[in-house]
């Protein structure tokens, strides 16, 4: 009895530690908390600025927002395309309320000057990371690993505040959802997601998987329900197949 | 952001194999929900639903003079506006050039059809008859907003009773809806549009082939008791139709309507006699 009692007491804290917030509600008062991203001090309380997650952890109070756009930030590996050609660059568009600009020194590869279009055209999706965002605009690179043109697979997008759900702790999520529908996944931070798999029907599988993900995002052990998720949807295609 | 070419590639190629996205054949129309009677204050209105899909119309009547080559007819407005709500890619102010053409089209389908009876909407040759106004919201656009809009407006002409004209005062009492519907014909046009992608035909494209099309060609039908009649086409994008790929569509959409006209009428009649 007391064991069972204990049980719900803690699963009531898990409760309270993430609550809905939307955007003025009260979420604690001054006294027992210090405010965090996304809260403001009004008064003797605490109250959200945005509509996310209120998340409590020691005596900081903090919101992870559900909703909004996009805004960069340095270091951020994130997915666009291109959208224009300058004489000295190519302007992308990653989904944010700023236009972003790749310069030909950021470029990995040797460029013609005359023909910025040989490395890459408008249209083309590329993987960058963002240089610095500055008042002026924001600058992208595609030095480094992994970095380039994407050729190949699809793009799909989500809501950017759902990707750190859709990666999971330490990529748990993501590998989870890698291993099983047998694709590369590049997810972009600006919620832009590549995939790219041996046959179309793995990267569709691979887009339900992660439109699951989102579509569950609030839930807490997500990652375990992913795992139910795909086996249950793998016995559905077995069966399918065996009507076949 | 704009789709990416490489997803408008893998479209393609997995249209050529006959397959979509969302595992309908290329012909299927996704699931059609139609809800009457969503407004208070029109005299007829409707709400329908393409999967995602979702599109609301109204209709309002009004008196007004009649046009001086017609003047035992009465009018028809038919206006589309595209809410910012709907897609990132729409915005507030006047109607761009998707949202005119949108209009039109809807208007030609009906008008052309001969679906209302213009004749029976004048009060005094010549003086006063009936104006039909047709006010036609996307309220979530995921593709295939136009034969949304065409099946709204239908479904809302056909549930729309006449508001109580005052002749003395020479006013409409517009809180005194008559028993009466307006005058229509058994002709029901419907409008489905055709979207060419490589070398597939589709109908009701999802907003990722939307964006993807090359060509697209919307086909106004009614049937006139036994027959079904073309009355309007409006060919769209910048590819190009062969006249094979014409003749086809047509044989398509005629087989399409007889397939889709008789379950949209009983849908609206059902939905009719569970609102009453």
């Amino acid at each position: 009895m007391a064991k069972s009692q204990n049980k719900t007491e803690t699963k009531k804290a898990q409760k309270e530690k993430r609550e809905i917030v939307v955007p003025g509600e009260k979420i604690a008062s001054e006294e027992d908390y210090l405010p965090g991203e996304w809260t403001k001090k009004e008064g003797n309380s605490i109250i959200a600025l945005r509509f996310g997650l209120a998340d409590k952890s020691g005596r900081l109070v903090k919101i992870i927002p559900l909703s909004g756009i996009y805004m960069p930030r340095k270091g951020n590996i994130v997915i666009g395309r291109v959208i224009d050609i300058t004489f000295n660059g190519w302007i992308i568009d990653i989904d944010s309320p700023y236009q972003a600009f790749l310069p030909i020194t950021e470029c990995s590869k040797f460029v013609n000057k005359n023909d910025l279009s040989e490395c890459y055209d408008i249209g083309d999706t590329i993987v960058a990371k963002v240089l610095n965002v500055k008042r002026k605009g924001i600058d992208l690179t595609t030095k480094g690993r992994n970095l380039g043109k994407l050729e190949e697979g699809m793009v799909i997008q989500i809501n950017s505040n759902k990707v750190p759900r859709v990666i999971g702790k330490e990529g748990s999520m993501i590998n989870l959802i890698k291993k099983e529908s047998d694709c590369e996944i590049i997810v972009g931070q600006n919620g832009v997601i590549w995939i790219k798999g041996p046959k179309v029907e793995n990267e569709l599988f691979a887009q339900k998987a992660i439109l699951f993900v989102t579509e569950k995002s609030y839930i807490e052990g997500l990652t375990e329900k992913t795992k139910e998720w795909f086996e249950k949807s793998k016995n559905k295609i077995e069966k399918k197949n065996k009507e076949e | 952001m704009e789709i990416s070419n490489l997803t408008k590639k893998r479209i393609k190629d997995y249209l050529e194999s006959g397959n979509r996205f969302d595992n309908r054949k290329l012909l299927d129309y996704r699931n059609i929900e139609i809800e009457t009677n969503v407004s208070k204050n029109a005299e007829g209105s409707a709400r329908v639903r393409l999967g995602n899909t979702e599109v609301v119309a109204g209709v309002k009547m009004d008196i007004s003079e009649p046009y001086t080559d017609h003047e035992d007819e009465g009018t028809m407005v038919t206006t589309v506006e595209l809410l910012p709500l709907s897609s990132e890619e729409f915005d507030y102010g006047p109607p761009r050039i998707n949202a005119i053409e949108m209009a039109r089209i809807v208007d030609r389908g009906i008008r052309e059809s001969g679906f209302i009876d213009f004749k029976k909407l004048c009060i005094k040759k010549g003086k006063q008859v009936w104006t039909i106004f047709i006010d036609i919201y996307s309220i979530n656009d995921d593709g295939n907003l136009l034969d949304a809009a065409c099946l709204a407006t239908v479904s809302a002409l056909l549930t729309a009773k006449m508001p109580k004209y005052d002749e003395k005062k020479e006013k409409v009492c517009y809180n005194e809806l008559t028993s009466k519907k307006i005058p229509l014909t058994k002709n029901v046009p419907l409008t489905f549009t055709f979207h060419k992608i490589g070398k597939s035909i589709i109908l009701d494209p999802s907003k990722e082939e939307e964006e993807s099309s090359e060509a697209r060609l919307s086909i106004a039908l009614s049937s006139n008791k036994k027959e079904v009649v073309i009355n309007a086409m409006q060919k769209g994008n910048e590819e190009v139709f062969s006249e094979a790929e014409i003749l086809k569509i047509i044989e398509l959409a005629e087989k399409k309507y007889k397939e889709v006209k008789e379950e949209i009428i009983n849908k609206i009649e059902k939905n009719l006699k569970e609102n009453k």
